[in-house]
Protein backbone atom coordinates (compact mmCIF):
# COMPACT_ATOMS: atom_id res chain seq x y z
CA UNK A 1 0.00 0.00 0.00
CA UNK A 2 2.99 2.18 0.39
CA UNK A 3 3.59 2.42 -2.78
CA UNK A 4 0.01 3.68 -3.46
CA UNK A 5 0.84 7.14 -1.40
CA UNK A 6 4.17 7.73 -2.34
CA UNK A 7 3.52 7.11 -6.28
CA UNK A 8 3.55 10.15 -8.22
CA UNK A 9 0.05 9.62 -9.64
CA UNK A 10 -2.65 7.09 -8.07
CA UNK A 11 -5.39 5.99 -10.52
CA UNK A 12 -8.84 5.51 -9.21
CA UNK A 13 -8.52 1.45 -10.08
CA UNK A 14 -5.62 1.53 -8.04
CA UNK A 15 -7.55 2.29 -4.81
CA UNK A 16 -10.77 0.79 -5.63
CA UNK A 17 -9.44 -2.84 -6.86
CA UNK A 18 -9.64 -5.48 -3.66
CA UNK A 19 -6.21 -6.96 -2.46
CA UNK A 20 -7.01 -9.93 -3.81
CA UNK A 21 -9.48 -9.75 -6.77
CA UNK A 22 -10.45 -13.33 -6.56
CA UNK A 23 -12.41 -13.02 -3.07
CA UNK A 24 -15.97 -12.45 -2.56
CA UNK A 25 -17.16 -10.08 -0.35
CA UNK A 26 -17.76 -11.20 3.42
CA UNK A 27 -21.82 -11.56 3.51
CA UNK A 28 -21.43 -13.08 0.08
CA UNK A 29 -19.45 -15.79 1.91
CA UNK A 30 -21.54 -16.23 5.07
CA UNK A 31 -24.77 -16.19 3.38
CA UNK A 32 -23.74 -18.54 0.26
CA UNK A 33 -21.85 -20.89 3.46
CA UNK A 34 -25.10 -20.90 5.44
CA UNK A 35 -27.43 -21.78 2.36
CA UNK A 36 -25.42 -24.39 1.32
CA UNK A 37 -24.86 -26.20 4.66
CA UNK A 38 -28.36 -25.62 5.22
CA UNK A 39 -29.58 -27.58 1.77
CA UNK A 40 -27.11 -30.21 2.98
CA UNK A 41 -28.45 -30.39 6.43
CA UNK A 42 -31.46 -30.66 5.73
CA UNK A 43 -31.41 -33.01 2.24
CA UNK A 44 -29.17 -35.50 3.68
CA UNK A 45 -28.12 -35.23 7.39
CA UNK A 46 -31.85 -35.02 8.14
CA UNK A 47 -32.94 -38.20 6.45
CA UNK A 48 -29.74 -40.29 8.14
CA UNK A 49 -30.69 -39.17 11.37
CA UNK A 50 -33.82 -40.40 11.12
CA UNK A 51 -33.00 -44.11 9.62
CA UNK A 52 -30.78 -44.13 12.95
CA UNK A 53 -33.30 -43.05 15.28
CA UNK A 54 -36.20 -45.03 14.61
CA UNK A 55 -34.47 -47.59 14.44
CA UNK A 56 -33.56 -47.83 18.33
CA UNK A 57 -36.97 -45.82 18.90
CA UNK A 58 -38.20 -49.16 20.58
CA UNK A 59 -34.86 -49.90 22.29
CA UNK A 60 -32.14 -51.80 21.15
CA UNK A 61 -33.73 -54.98 22.42
CA UNK A 62 -36.34 -54.74 19.91
CA UNK A 63 -33.62 -53.80 17.66
CA UNK A 64 -31.52 -57.20 17.82
CA UNK A 65 -34.82 -59.55 17.91
CA UNK A 66 -35.53 -58.07 14.33
CA UNK A 67 -32.26 -58.61 13.08
CA UNK A 68 -32.11 -61.97 14.43
CA UNK A 69 -35.56 -62.99 13.14
CA UNK A 70 -34.85 -65.80 10.51
CA UNK A 71 -36.78 -64.25 7.36
CA UNK A 72 -34.15 -60.88 8.60
CA UNK A 73 -31.67 -63.20 8.46
CA UNK A 74 -32.13 -65.10 5.32
CA UNK A 75 -32.81 -61.69 3.58
CA UNK A 76 -29.24 -60.58 4.96
CA UNK A 77 -27.65 -64.04 3.73
CA UNK A 78 -29.35 -63.94 0.22
CA UNK A 79 -27.62 -59.90 -0.01
CA UNK A 80 -24.21 -61.26 0.57
CA UNK A 81 -24.66 -64.95 -1.63
CA UNK A 82 -26.12 -62.14 -4.37
CA UNK A 83 -22.66 -59.80 -3.90
CA UNK A 84 -20.84 -62.55 -3.93
CA UNK A 85 -21.46 -63.30 -7.14
CA UNK A 86 -22.03 -60.20 -8.72
CA UNK A 87 -19.42 -58.38 -7.32
CA UNK A 88 -16.55 -61.00 -8.74
CA UNK A 89 -18.36 -61.30 -12.21
CA UNK A 90 -18.74 -57.70 -12.72
CA UNK A 91 -14.53 -57.29 -11.28
CA UNK A 92 -13.48 -59.91 -14.21
CA UNK A 93 -15.60 -58.09 -16.76
CA UNK A 94 -14.02 -54.66 -15.69
CA UNK A 95 -10.68 -56.15 -15.81
CA UNK A 96 -11.64 -57.58 -19.27
CA UNK A 97 -12.43 -54.69 -20.93
CA UNK A 98 -10.80 -52.34 -19.47
CA UNK A 99 -7.32 -54.44 -20.71
CA UNK A 100 -8.96 -54.76 -24.07
CA UNK A 101 -10.06 -50.85 -24.40
CA UNK A 102 -6.80 -49.80 -22.97
CA UNK A 103 -3.88 -51.47 -24.07
CA UNK A 104 -5.08 -52.00 -27.69
CA UNK A 105 -6.34 -50.05 -30.31
CA UNK A 106 -9.06 -51.37 -32.70
CA UNK A 107 -12.66 -49.53 -34.06
CA UNK A 108 -15.44 -49.23 -32.04
CA UNK A 109 -13.82 -48.58 -29.25
CA UNK A 110 -16.30 -45.16 -28.04
CA UNK A 111 -18.94 -47.40 -29.02
CA UNK A 112 -18.27 -50.24 -26.62
CA UNK A 113 -17.86 -47.68 -24.08
CA UNK A 114 -21.11 -46.24 -24.41
CA UNK A 115 -22.76 -49.50 -24.49
CA UNK A 116 -20.97 -50.44 -21.15
CA UNK A 117 -22.28 -47.49 -19.86
CA UNK A 118 -26.21 -48.61 -20.81
CA UNK A 119 -27.29 -49.78 -17.92
CA UNK A 120 -26.29 -46.68 -16.25
CA UNK A 121 -28.98 -45.38 -18.01
CA UNK A 122 -31.88 -47.85 -17.75
CA UNK A 123 -34.32 -47.63 -14.70
CA UNK A 124 -33.81 -50.43 -12.46
CA UNK A 125 -37.52 -51.31 -13.03
CA UNK A 126 -36.92 -51.55 -16.61
CA UNK A 127 -34.02 -53.73 -16.21
CA UNK A 128 -36.08 -56.24 -14.10
CA UNK A 129 -38.40 -56.37 -16.18
CA UNK A 130 -36.02 -57.07 -19.27
CA UNK A 131 -34.98 -60.51 -17.63
CA UNK A 132 -38.51 -61.53 -17.34
CA UNK A 133 -39.25 -61.07 -20.71
CA UNK A 134 -36.47 -63.13 -21.48
CA UNK A 135 -36.29 -66.09 -18.89
CA UNK A 136 -40.11 -65.21 -17.52
CA UNK A 137 -43.07 -68.01 -17.96
CA UNK A 138 -44.02 -66.23 -21.17
CA UNK A 139 -39.95 -65.09 -21.77
CA UNK A 140 -37.99 -66.44 -24.90
CA UNK A 141 -36.58 -69.15 -23.01
CA UNK A 142 -39.85 -69.74 -20.77
CA UNK A 143 -41.08 -73.07 -21.87
CA UNK A 144 -37.66 -74.51 -22.24
CA UNK A 145 -37.01 -73.56 -18.53
CA UNK A 146 -39.90 -74.89 -17.41
CA UNK A 147 -39.33 -78.36 -19.39
CA UNK A 148 -36.01 -78.48 -17.66
CA UNK A 149 -37.59 -77.71 -14.09
CA UNK A 150 -35.14 -74.48 -13.60
CA UNK A 151 -36.47 -71.58 -12.24
CA UNK A 152 -34.79 -67.98 -13.14
CA UNK A 153 -37.68 -65.85 -12.51
CA UNK A 154 -39.12 -65.96 -8.91
CA UNK A 155 -35.85 -67.18 -7.90
CA UNK A 156 -32.64 -66.58 -6.47
CA UNK A 157 -31.02 -66.62 -9.86
CA UNK A 158 -32.84 -64.25 -11.54
CA UNK A 159 -31.99 -61.85 -8.24
CA UNK A 160 -28.77 -62.17 -9.22
CA UNK A 161 -28.95 -61.73 -13.13
CA UNK A 162 -30.71 -58.74 -12.26
CA UNK A 163 -28.24 -57.68 -9.62
CA UNK A 164 -25.32 -58.19 -12.38
CA UNK A 165 -27.18 -55.94 -14.66
CA UNK A 166 -27.73 -53.42 -12.40
CA UNK A 167 -24.05 -52.78 -11.15
CA UNK A 168 -22.45 -53.83 -14.24
CA UNK A 169 -20.32 -50.91 -15.54
CA UNK A 170 -19.21 -50.06 -12.18
CA UNK A 171 -15.64 -51.75 -12.06
CA UNK A 172 -15.21 -50.94 -15.72
CA UNK A 173 -15.98 -47.28 -15.65
CA UNK A 174 -13.29 -46.89 -13.04
CA UNK A 175 -10.39 -49.15 -14.62
CA UNK A 176 -10.74 -47.59 -18.32
CA UNK A 177 -9.54 -44.23 -17.49
CA UNK A 178 -7.34 -45.48 -15.05
CA UNK A 179 -5.42 -48.04 -17.64
CA UNK A 180 -5.76 -45.91 -20.80
CA UNK A 181 -3.79 -42.87 -18.38
CA UNK A 182 -1.33 -45.64 -17.19
CA UNK A 183 -0.50 -45.98 -21.13
CA UNK A 184 1.26 -49.40 -22.18
CA UNK A 185 5.08 -48.90 -21.81
CA UNK A 186 5.21 -50.79 -18.75
CA UNK A 187 3.23 -53.78 -20.16
CA UNK A 188 5.41 -53.46 -23.31
CA UNK A 189 8.68 -53.33 -21.37
CA UNK A 190 7.29 -56.59 -19.29
CA UNK A 191 7.10 -58.52 -22.47
CA UNK A 192 10.08 -57.59 -23.88
CA UNK A 193 12.26 -59.08 -21.05
CA UNK A 194 10.17 -61.99 -21.56
CA UNK A 195 6.92 -61.98 -19.34
CA UNK A 196 4.18 -64.14 -20.69
CA UNK A 197 0.09 -62.48 -20.51
CA UNK A 198 -0.73 -63.77 -16.81
CA UNK A 199 2.93 -62.50 -15.88
CA UNK A 200 2.50 -59.74 -17.10
CA UNK A 201 -0.80 -58.76 -16.09
CA UNK A 202 -0.29 -59.99 -12.17
CA UNK A 203 2.83 -58.39 -11.62
CA UNK A 204 3.07 -54.98 -13.30
CA UNK A 205 -1.04 -53.80 -14.20
CA UNK A 206 -2.45 -55.28 -11.59
CA UNK A 207 -0.43 -53.07 -9.01
CA UNK A 208 -0.57 -49.93 -10.55
CA UNK A 209 -4.45 -50.34 -10.98
CA UNK A 210 -5.08 -51.85 -7.06
CA UNK A 211 -6.71 -48.46 -5.74
CA UNK A 212 -8.94 -47.74 -8.68
CA UNK A 213 -9.65 -51.59 -8.87
CA UNK A 214 -10.63 -51.03 -4.87
CA UNK A 215 -12.44 -48.04 -5.42
CA UNK A 216 -14.36 -49.88 -7.97
CA UNK A 217 -15.19 -52.40 -6.01
CA UNK A 218 -16.31 -50.76 -3.04
CA UNK A 219 -18.86 -49.16 -5.11
CA UNK A 220 -20.07 -52.10 -7.14
CA UNK A 221 -20.66 -53.91 -3.55
CA UNK A 222 -22.54 -50.90 -2.12
CA UNK A 223 -25.15 -50.29 -5.42
CA UNK A 224 -25.56 -54.38 -5.44
CA UNK A 225 -26.43 -54.27 -1.83
CA UNK A 226 -29.13 -51.57 -1.90
CA UNK A 227 -30.36 -52.29 -5.14
CA UNK A 228 -34.28 -52.34 -4.39
CA UNK A 229 -36.03 -51.85 -8.10
CA UNK A 230 -34.95 -54.49 -9.92
CA UNK A 231 -34.72 -57.29 -7.56
CA UNK A 232 -38.25 -56.24 -6.88
CA UNK A 233 -39.44 -56.74 -9.92
CA UNK A 234 -37.88 -60.26 -10.63
CA UNK A 235 -37.59 -61.67 -6.68
CA UNK A 236 -41.58 -62.52 -6.43
CA UNK A 237 -40.83 -61.19 -2.78
CA UNK A 238 -41.39 -64.83 -1.13
CA UNK A 239 -40.23 -64.24 2.63
CA UNK A 240 -37.74 -66.42 3.66
CA UNK A 241 -36.62 -67.28 0.15
CA UNK A 242 -36.33 -64.03 -2.72
CA UNK A 243 -36.11 -61.54 -0.14
CA UNK A 244 -33.13 -59.02 -0.15
CA UNK A 245 -32.53 -56.57 2.65
CA UNK A 246 -34.24 -54.10 0.75
CA UNK A 247 -37.19 -56.35 -0.02
CA UNK A 248 -37.12 -57.42 3.93
CA UNK A 249 -37.17 -53.29 4.53
CA UNK A 250 -40.34 -52.62 2.16
CA UNK A 251 -42.54 -55.88 3.81
CA UNK A 252 -41.50 -54.60 7.35
CA UNK A 253 -42.54 -51.47 6.78
CA UNK A 254 -45.80 -51.84 4.64
CA UNK A 255 -46.66 -54.12 7.94
CA UNK A 256 -46.75 -50.73 9.67
CA UNK A 257 -43.72 -52.64 11.58
CA UNK A 258 -41.81 -49.44 11.58
CA UNK A 259 -39.04 -49.43 13.76
CA UNK A 260 -38.49 -53.32 12.41
CA UNK A 261 -37.83 -51.51 8.55
CA UNK A 262 -35.85 -49.32 10.00
CA UNK A 263 -33.59 -51.76 12.04
CA UNK A 264 -32.12 -53.45 8.60
CA UNK A 265 -32.75 -50.28 6.96
CA UNK A 266 -30.16 -49.02 9.31
CA UNK A 267 -27.35 -52.08 8.85
CA UNK A 268 -27.63 -50.74 4.82
CA UNK A 269 -27.25 -47.36 6.05
CA UNK A 270 -24.00 -47.92 8.23
CA UNK A 271 -22.77 -49.68 4.98
CA UNK A 272 -23.41 -46.63 3.10
CA UNK A 273 -21.15 -44.73 5.68
CA UNK A 274 -18.60 -47.54 5.30
CA UNK A 275 -18.66 -47.10 1.58
CA UNK A 276 -18.29 -43.07 2.06
CA UNK A 277 -15.44 -43.22 4.20
CA UNK A 278 -13.59 -45.83 2.11
CA UNK A 279 -14.71 -44.35 -0.85
CA UNK A 280 -12.54 -40.87 0.87
CA UNK A 281 -9.82 -42.50 2.08
CA UNK A 282 -8.90 -44.00 -1.61
CA UNK A 283 -9.39 -40.06 -2.88
CA UNK A 284 -7.27 -38.20 0.08
CA UNK A 285 -4.56 -40.81 -0.75
CA UNK A 286 -4.56 -40.76 -4.61
CA UNK A 287 -4.82 -36.83 -4.51
CA UNK A 288 -1.67 -36.96 -1.92
CA UNK A 289 0.22 -38.64 -3.53
CA UNK A 290 0.50 -38.33 -7.19
CA UNK B 1 4.46 -66.27 -31.45
CA UNK B 2 1.74 -64.72 -33.46
CA UNK B 3 3.34 -62.25 -35.73
CA UNK B 4 -0.39 -62.24 -37.80
CA UNK B 5 -1.22 -59.22 -36.18
CA UNK B 6 1.45 -57.16 -36.21
CA UNK B 7 -0.46 -54.02 -36.52
CA UNK B 8 -2.38 -54.67 -33.27
CA UNK B 9 0.54 -54.89 -30.66
CA UNK B 10 2.72 -57.32 -28.95
CA UNK B 11 0.64 -57.39 -25.77
CA UNK B 12 -1.25 -60.79 -25.38
CA UNK B 13 -4.71 -61.21 -24.25
CA UNK B 14 -6.55 -58.93 -26.99
CA UNK B 15 -8.35 -62.01 -28.10
CA UNK B 16 -9.53 -63.44 -24.98
CA UNK B 17 -10.45 -59.80 -23.14
CA UNK B 18 -12.35 -58.91 -26.20
CA UNK B 19 -13.94 -61.94 -26.79
CA UNK B 20 -15.05 -61.85 -23.19
CA UNK B 21 -16.06 -58.75 -22.80
CA UNK B 22 -18.02 -58.49 -25.98
CA UNK B 23 -19.59 -62.03 -25.16
CA UNK B 24 -20.22 -60.86 -21.71
CA UNK B 25 -21.91 -57.38 -22.80
CA UNK B 26 -23.87 -59.06 -25.39
CA UNK B 27 -25.42 -61.46 -22.65
CA UNK B 28 -26.24 -59.61 -20.05
CA UNK B 29 -26.82 -56.51 -21.20
CA UNK B 30 -27.88 -56.43 -25.07
CA UNK B 31 -29.99 -59.63 -25.17
CA UNK B 32 -32.06 -58.38 -22.67
CA UNK B 33 -32.41 -55.16 -23.79
CA UNK B 34 -33.13 -56.08 -27.14
CA UNK B 35 -36.02 -58.58 -25.61
CA UNK B 36 -38.03 -55.16 -24.66
CA UNK B 37 -37.61 -53.54 -28.21
CA UNK B 38 -38.62 -57.43 -30.19
CA UNK B 39 -41.83 -57.63 -27.78
CA UNK B 40 -42.94 -54.00 -28.80
CA UNK B 41 -42.09 -54.75 -32.40
CA UNK B 42 -44.83 -57.23 -32.14
CA UNK B 43 -47.14 -54.92 -31.77
CA UNK B 44 -49.43 -53.14 -33.90
CA UNK B 45 -49.24 -49.87 -33.42
CA UNK B 46 -52.72 -49.29 -32.43
CA UNK B 47 -52.46 -51.57 -29.51
CA UNK B 48 -48.72 -49.64 -28.89
CA UNK B 49 -50.36 -46.02 -28.74
CA UNK B 50 -53.21 -47.84 -27.18
CA UNK B 51 -50.91 -48.83 -23.88
CA UNK B 52 -48.46 -46.22 -23.90
CA UNK B 53 -51.28 -42.84 -24.41
CA UNK B 54 -53.89 -44.16 -21.96
CA UNK B 55 -54.63 -41.42 -19.47
CA UNK B 56 -53.33 -43.05 -16.90
CA UNK B 57 -49.72 -43.55 -18.38
CA UNK B 58 -49.77 -39.96 -19.37
CA UNK B 59 -50.77 -38.60 -16.17
CA UNK B 60 -47.53 -40.61 -14.86
CA UNK B 61 -45.20 -39.66 -17.68
CA UNK B 62 -46.38 -36.05 -16.66
CA UNK B 63 -45.54 -36.99 -12.89
CA UNK B 64 -41.98 -38.22 -13.95
CA UNK B 65 -41.02 -35.69 -16.00
CA UNK B 66 -42.32 -32.78 -14.33
CA UNK B 67 -40.83 -33.90 -11.15
CA UNK B 68 -37.42 -34.73 -12.46
CA UNK B 69 -37.36 -31.45 -14.06
CA UNK B 70 -38.41 -29.41 -11.12
CA UNK B 71 -35.88 -31.47 -9.05
CA UNK B 72 -33.08 -31.21 -11.85
CA UNK B 73 -33.80 -27.13 -11.26
CA UNK B 74 -33.49 -27.12 -7.83
CA UNK B 75 -30.20 -29.62 -7.70
CA UNK B 76 -29.09 -27.20 -10.66
CA UNK B 77 -28.99 -24.00 -8.19
CA UNK B 78 -28.38 -25.80 -5.14
CA UNK B 79 -25.66 -27.86 -6.30
CA UNK B 80 -23.44 -24.86 -7.75
CA UNK B 81 -24.04 -23.14 -4.36
CA UNK B 82 -22.58 -26.34 -2.66
CA UNK B 83 -19.49 -26.61 -5.23
CA UNK B 84 -18.52 -23.28 -5.56
CA UNK B 85 -18.76 -23.25 -1.11
CA UNK B 86 -16.80 -26.14 -0.89
CA UNK B 87 -14.51 -25.32 -3.34
CA UNK B 88 -13.72 -21.40 -2.70
CA UNK B 89 -14.59 -21.35 0.78
CA UNK B 90 -13.12 -23.26 3.84
CA UNK B 91 -15.18 -23.95 6.80
CA UNK B 92 -14.23 -26.90 9.96
CA UNK B 93 -15.72 -30.17 8.67
CA UNK B 94 -15.68 -29.09 5.23
CA UNK B 95 -13.86 -32.66 4.25
CA UNK B 96 -16.77 -34.30 5.89
CA UNK B 97 -19.45 -32.55 4.02
CA UNK B 98 -17.51 -32.90 0.76
CA UNK B 99 -17.56 -36.82 1.24
CA UNK B 100 -21.33 -36.59 2.69
CA UNK B 101 -22.28 -35.27 -0.85
CA UNK B 102 -21.95 -38.96 -2.33
CA UNK B 103 -24.57 -40.04 0.49
CA UNK B 104 -27.44 -40.33 -2.03
CA UNK B 105 -25.02 -42.23 -4.21
CA UNK B 106 -24.04 -44.71 -1.67
CA UNK B 107 -27.72 -45.30 0.52
CA UNK B 108 -29.74 -47.93 -0.89
CA UNK B 109 -33.13 -46.50 -2.79
CA UNK B 110 -35.06 -48.41 -0.25
CA UNK B 111 -33.82 -46.52 2.63
CA UNK B 112 -33.87 -43.39 1.66
CA UNK B 113 -37.26 -43.85 0.80
CA UNK B 114 -38.43 -44.66 3.96
CA UNK B 115 -36.60 -41.87 5.78
CA UNK B 116 -38.06 -38.94 3.51
CA UNK B 117 -41.65 -40.71 4.13
CA UNK B 118 -41.13 -40.72 7.61
CA UNK B 119 -39.46 -37.30 7.93
CA UNK B 120 -42.44 -35.51 5.63
CA UNK B 121 -45.58 -37.50 6.41
CA UNK B 122 -47.98 -35.06 8.82
CA UNK B 123 -46.58 -36.46 12.43
CA UNK B 124 -42.80 -36.75 10.85
CA UNK B 125 -40.07 -34.42 12.24
CA UNK B 126 -40.39 -32.19 8.76
CA UNK B 127 -44.30 -33.16 8.47
CA UNK B 128 -45.75 -31.90 11.40
CA UNK B 129 -44.30 -28.03 11.29
CA UNK B 130 -45.69 -28.13 7.67
CA UNK B 131 -49.11 -29.66 8.85
CA UNK B 132 -50.64 -26.68 10.46
CA UNK B 133 -49.45 -24.45 7.62
CA UNK B 134 -51.80 -26.65 5.36
CA UNK B 135 -48.75 -27.84 3.38
CA UNK B 136 -49.06 -32.09 2.71
CA UNK B 137 -45.69 -33.01 1.42
CA UNK B 138 -45.79 -37.32 1.76
CA UNK B 139 -48.19 -38.72 -0.59
CA UNK B 140 -48.40 -36.16 -2.86
CA UNK B 141 -46.55 -34.66 -5.61
CA UNK B 142 -44.24 -32.08 -4.05
CA UNK B 143 -43.29 -35.52 -1.86
CA UNK B 144 -41.74 -36.92 -5.50
CA UNK B 145 -40.08 -33.90 -6.18
CA UNK B 146 -38.33 -33.60 -2.73
CA UNK B 147 -37.05 -37.33 -3.42
CA UNK B 148 -36.30 -36.81 -6.35
CA UNK B 149 -34.27 -33.55 -5.18
CA UNK B 150 -32.18 -36.25 -2.84
CA UNK B 151 -31.50 -38.72 -5.35
CA UNK B 152 -29.70 -36.07 -8.09
CA UNK B 153 -28.16 -33.94 -5.41
CA UNK B 154 -24.81 -35.43 -6.16
CA UNK B 155 -24.99 -35.07 -9.75
CA UNK B 156 -24.32 -31.47 -10.20
CA UNK B 157 -22.01 -31.03 -7.46
CA UNK B 158 -19.56 -33.76 -8.61
CA UNK B 159 -19.77 -32.42 -12.22
CA UNK B 160 -19.76 -28.60 -11.14
CA UNK B 161 -16.63 -29.14 -8.90
CA UNK B 162 -13.24 -30.54 -11.15
CA UNK B 163 -14.42 -27.40 -13.54
CA UNK B 164 -14.47 -24.93 -10.46
CA UNK B 165 -11.59 -26.23 -9.42
CA UNK B 166 -9.53 -25.71 -12.89
CA UNK B 167 -10.74 -22.57 -13.13
CA UNK B 168 -7.72 -20.36 -13.36
CA UNK B 169 -7.56 -16.82 -10.39
CA UNK B 170 -5.60 -15.10 -13.44
CA UNK B 171 -9.41 -15.04 -15.23
CA UNK B 172 -11.12 -13.39 -12.76
CA UNK B 173 -7.69 -11.08 -11.77
CA UNK B 174 -7.55 -9.99 -15.97
CA UNK B 175 -11.57 -8.66 -15.07
CA UNK B 176 -11.19 -6.85 -12.39
CA UNK B 177 -8.16 -4.94 -13.69
CA UNK B 178 -10.17 -4.00 -16.68
CA UNK B 179 -12.56 -2.83 -14.00
CA UNK B 180 -15.64 -5.54 -13.99
CA UNK B 181 -17.41 -5.77 -10.32
CA UNK B 182 -16.93 -8.67 -8.78
CA UNK B 183 -20.64 -9.43 -9.96
CA UNK B 184 -20.07 -8.85 -13.22
CA UNK B 185 -16.81 -11.49 -13.09
CA UNK B 186 -19.15 -13.77 -11.42
CA UNK B 187 -21.98 -13.41 -14.02
CA UNK B 188 -20.76 -12.31 -16.86
CA UNK B 189 -17.29 -14.90 -17.25
CA UNK B 190 -17.69 -17.92 -14.38
CA UNK B 191 -20.82 -18.68 -14.96
CA UNK B 192 -20.43 -19.16 -18.49
CA UNK B 193 -17.74 -21.21 -18.08
CA UNK B 194 -19.67 -23.63 -16.13
CA UNK B 195 -22.65 -23.54 -17.92
CA UNK B 196 -21.77 -26.46 -19.91
CA UNK B 197 -20.77 -28.59 -16.49
CA UNK B 198 -23.85 -27.32 -15.25
CA UNK B 199 -26.12 -28.54 -17.68
CA UNK B 200 -24.04 -31.77 -17.77
CA UNK B 201 -25.17 -32.38 -13.79
CA UNK B 202 -28.67 -31.68 -14.75
CA UNK B 203 -29.07 -33.62 -17.45
CA UNK B 204 -27.61 -36.44 -15.17
CA UNK B 205 -29.57 -35.90 -12.25
CA UNK B 206 -32.88 -35.32 -14.20
CA UNK B 207 -31.65 -38.95 -16.18
CA UNK B 208 -31.14 -40.74 -12.76
CA UNK B 209 -34.71 -39.20 -11.63
CA UNK B 210 -36.77 -40.33 -14.53
CA UNK B 211 -36.13 -43.94 -13.32
CA UNK B 212 -36.18 -43.73 -10.40
CA UNK B 213 -37.93 -46.08 -8.08
CA UNK B 214 -37.05 -46.80 -4.48
CA UNK B 215 -37.33 -43.66 -3.49
CA UNK B 216 -39.93 -42.40 -4.62
CA UNK B 217 -42.60 -45.47 -4.21
CA UNK B 218 -42.83 -44.94 -0.80
CA UNK B 219 -43.60 -41.25 -0.25
CA UNK B 220 -45.54 -40.83 -3.51
CA UNK B 221 -48.89 -42.59 -2.26
CA UNK B 222 -48.94 -44.51 -5.49
CA UNK B 223 -52.27 -43.22 -6.39
CA UNK B 224 -53.65 -44.20 -10.29
CA UNK B 225 -53.75 -40.56 -11.99
CA UNK B 226 -52.15 -38.57 -9.19
CA UNK B 227 -49.35 -39.70 -7.74
CA UNK B 228 -48.30 -42.95 -9.80
CA UNK B 229 -44.76 -42.67 -11.17
CA UNK B 230 -43.79 -44.72 -14.50
CA UNK B 231 -41.86 -47.40 -12.62
CA UNK B 232 -44.29 -48.03 -10.39
CA UNK B 233 -46.88 -48.08 -13.19
CA UNK B 234 -44.54 -50.80 -15.25
CA UNK B 235 -44.91 -52.79 -12.16
CA UNK B 236 -48.58 -52.60 -11.40
CA UNK B 237 -49.21 -54.07 -15.00
CA UNK B 238 -46.85 -56.86 -14.41
CA UNK B 239 -48.40 -58.02 -11.64
CA UNK B 240 -51.06 -57.81 -13.70
CA UNK B 241 -49.62 -59.95 -16.58
CA UNK B 242 -49.59 -57.20 -18.57
CA UNK B 243 -46.54 -58.16 -20.40
CA UNK B 244 -47.34 -55.81 -23.57
CA UNK B 245 -48.51 -52.93 -21.49
CA UNK B 246 -45.69 -52.59 -19.35
CA UNK B 247 -42.94 -52.93 -22.14
CA UNK B 248 -44.89 -50.56 -24.48
CA UNK B 249 -44.49 -47.89 -21.57
CA UNK B 250 -40.74 -49.08 -20.89
CA UNK B 251 -39.63 -48.85 -24.52
CA UNK B 252 -40.83 -45.04 -24.19
CA UNK B 253 -38.59 -44.97 -21.24
CA UNK B 254 -35.65 -46.85 -22.62
CA UNK B 255 -36.17 -44.27 -25.81
CA UNK B 256 -35.88 -41.57 -23.52
CA UNK B 257 -32.86 -42.49 -21.52
CA UNK B 258 -31.15 -43.20 -24.73
CA UNK B 259 -31.72 -39.77 -26.13
CA UNK B 260 -30.52 -38.49 -22.25
CA UNK B 261 -27.49 -40.80 -22.98
CA UNK B 262 -26.45 -39.18 -26.22
CA UNK B 263 -26.89 -35.66 -25.25
CA UNK B 264 -25.15 -35.92 -21.82
CA UNK B 265 -22.28 -37.45 -24.19
CA UNK B 266 -22.60 -34.19 -26.37
CA UNK B 267 -22.58 -32.23 -23.36
CA UNK B 268 -19.36 -33.50 -22.04
CA UNK B 269 -18.19 -33.50 -25.36
CA UNK B 270 -18.41 -29.98 -25.50
CA UNK B 271 -17.30 -28.89 -21.72
CA UNK B 272 -13.89 -30.97 -22.64
CA UNK B 273 -13.86 -28.59 -25.69
CA UNK B 274 -14.12 -25.56 -23.69
CA UNK B 275 -11.17 -26.60 -21.22
CA UNK B 276 -8.66 -27.69 -23.41
CA UNK B 277 -7.99 -24.31 -24.28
Amino acid sequence: MSIATTAPFTTRQARTVPPRATRDPAWARWTLTAVALAFLAFFLVLPLVVVFAEAFSKGAAFFMATIREPDARSAIWLTLFTVAIAVPANVVFGIAAAWAIAKFRFPGKSLLTTLIDLPFAVSPVISGLVYVLVFGAQGWLGPWLIDHNVRIIFAVPGIVLATVFVTFPFVARELIPLMQAQGTDEEYSAVTLGANGWQTFWRVTLPNIRWGLFYGVILCNARAMGEFGAVSVVSGHIRGETNTMPLHVEILYNEYNSAGAFAVASLLALLALVTLVVKSAIEWRQNAAP
Amino acid sequence: MARTRSSRSILPGFGLSLGFTLAYLGLIVLVPLSAAFLKTAGMSWHEFTEAVASPRVVAAYRLSFGASLAAGFVNMVFGLIVAWVLVRYSFPGKRIVDALVDLPFALPTAVAGIALTSLYASNGWVGRWLAPLGIKVAFTWTGVFVALTFIGLPFVVRTVQPVLQELEPEIEEAASTLGATRRQTVTRILLPELMPSLLTGFALAFARALGEYGSVVFISGNMPMKTEIVPLLIITKLEQYDYRGATAIAVVMLVSSFILLLLINLLQKWSRRYHTI
